[in-house]
């Protein structure tokens, strides 16, 4: 942890002035949530009538169960189209990743190019585009376009990350790996396949993971182009109820939980390959791509996963070392 | 395309992404800071707190924060800067994009501090600095510099996340295509490429000079 980097062990003194620090800020913080919570309250927030039916309670005589009617069908169709997304995006990215790193130059070029466009474009601009097309020209079933359109921009979105992981994933390993197979009469086609490949998705494992975490997040971007998952039921659960803050903060809490889960299971899966001496690519936390538009490569600065290694709590992050 | 574009300004759509931009990574670099400080620092609970920050912030998806900004924070409680409406909501983006974006500049900015190698601060301290002139003159450079390639990488997700604004009804570039979308569906496509081709125009210059100054800068090693 940085922290042993930058200080002293503290003696006596230091200790005295930390408590007072932490005491102190533990004061602050209590202080912005009595605020937050007083400042929810007076505008009849947390009362019982806004919160029961999280319970599956009934309220005000209204016939329906926040959960069964809104919540998971609202989830399900988050993790419908973060799925079919994920999927997707595999194989755009394995394919334009072994495209960039092909012997032809006219391939090579093609691909670098697809995959710089697409990660410099936002996503909510790729779905407006798709939605709008998809709609006019009736490619799919009315029903079905909001969807279609949230899994075309992340696709193509996440697709050309995971073709830039897996391009670096392959930059990331020893030169000797594939002088080896090149060495032992290998073309460099089947070095790439048999040698470099396996090698390269072991170490991009734990960011893929953490790639999952942006698709699920992005999914959210659906409720402008009207698709029903999980954040647009903000709005009926407030029409129904009247409690659109307790919706959002309920709502808020359910993405937290998965995604957290979802960083936690990045950050175990590079431990364990770390500890099997494996290189890794950071998972740096998903949310904010790993990779830059322009010439950076991915591998200069996140090879070893040592620069955007993210402890996700510093007293398990002391007991490691 | 050509009455599209002179029907509507697109220039100006840009501006507003550019402001959004400017102000929001300011903001984002103000509060990332502090919750660098507090992850970094010696004292547990502030640690935890930084790190309880971090956490909720990154697991929560920015459509919502956006979202919230303007039907929690505007519409119940009441909290209002201006009484333009529209002014009132272009403040309110800019305060959750920075609520969002800092907890990617405090984990850069925590990424900067890790590349430093311990034997750095041990050599410091051995030839003598006190804790502030070690920090001031040894650790602290060595990790802005370090911190330079995350930096300019979430500067450019910023630029790119402004769009999601347009769901409070922001006016900037992604509003725009929606407008010019609904009015023209068959051109969906070209408008879709006019847009994305200004996001390249204006990420591309960001990322080489992320990469120009981290190589410049680089400290080696």
């Amino acid at each position: 942890m940085s922290a042993s980097v930058l200080f002293d062990a503290p003696g006596p003194k230091a200790r005295a002035r930390y408590r007072l620090a932490g005491i102190l800020g533990g004061l602050l913080v209590l202080a912005f949530l009595v605020f937050a919570l007083f400042q929810l309250g007076s505008k009849g927030n947390l009362t019982y009538d806004k919160w029961a039916m999280f319970l599956g309670l009934e309220v005000n005589d209204i016939d329906a169960n926040v959960w069964i009617d809104y919540l998971l069908p609202g989830l399900l169709n988050t993790l419908k189209a973060a799925a079919i997304s994920i999927v997707l995006a595999g194989i755009f990215g394995f394919l334009f990743g072994i495209g960039r790193m092909s012997q032809i130059t006219v391939i090579r070029v093609f691909c670098g190019v697809v995959v710089e466009f697409f990660r410099s474009v936002p996503v909510l601009v790729m779905m407006l585009g798709a939605f709008y097309f998809y709609s006019f020209n009736n490619i799919f079933v009315a029903d079905v376009n909001p969807l279609a359109a949230v899994v075309t921009g992340l696709t193509l979105y996440n697709g050309s990350v995971v073709a830039e992981l897996l391009r670096s994933g392959v930059g990331s390993l020893p030169k000797g790996q594939s002088e080896a197979g090149l060495a032992i009469g290998l073309t460099r086609g089947q070095t790439l396949r048999a040698i470099q490949l396996p090698q390269a998705v072991t170490a991009m494992l734990p960011a893929l993971v953490g790639q999952l975490v942006v698709v699920l997040k992005d999914t959210a971007l659906g409720q402008i182009i009207t698709y029903n998952e999980l954040l647009t039921n903000y709005q009926r659960i407030g029409s129904t109820w009247g409690n659109i803050v307790p919706a959002m903060i309920v709502i808020a809490a359910i993405y937290i939980v998965i995604n957290y889960a979802l960083t936690s299971l990045a950050a175990y899966v590079e431990r364990r390959l770390r500890q099997r001496g494996r290189v890794t690519i950071g998972a740096g936390g998903g949310a904010v791509p790993l990779v830059v538009a322009g010439d950076v490569e991915l591998s200069e600065f996140e090879v070893g996963g040592e620069d955007l290694d993210i402890d996700l709590d510093p007293g398990e992050a002391d007991s490691r070392r | 395309m050509g009455e599209l574009l002179s029907q509507y300004n697109v220039f100006s759509a840009f501006g507003m992404t550019l402001l959004l931009t400017f102000f929001s990574a300011i903001g984002s670099l103000v509060i990332g800071t502090i919750v660098a400080i507090l992850r970094v620092s010696p004292v547990p609970l502030l640690q935890r707190v930084g790190a309880l920050y971090v956490n909720i912030v990154r697991n929560t998806p920015l459509t919502l924060i956006i979202i919230a900004c303007n039907i929690v924070m505007i519409v119940n409680l009441g909290f209002s800067f201006s009484e333009d409406l529209a002014r009132n909501n272009i403040i309110w983006a800019i305060i959750g994009l920075s609520i969002y974006h800092a907890a990617f500049v405090c984990e850069s900015l925590r990424s900067g501090v890790n590349t430093v190698p311990a034997g750095q601060a041990e050599a410091a301290r051995s030839v003598g600095l006190t804790f502030t002139q070690s920090l001031r003159e040894v650790m602290l450079p060595q990790a802005f510099r370090g911190a330079i390639t995350p930096l300019g990488n979430t500067l450019i997700a910023l630029t790119k996340n402004t769009t999601v604004a347009t769901a409070i009804g922001v006016a900037e570039i992604a509003g725009l295509q929606r407008e010019m979308t609904e009015f023209r569906s068959d051109l969906a496509l070209l408008i879709l490429l006019v847009v994305a081709i200004g996001f390249v125009i204006i990420t591309l210059p960001m990322g080489l000079l992320t990469s120009y100054l981290s190589s410049r800068l680089a400290v080696k090693r």
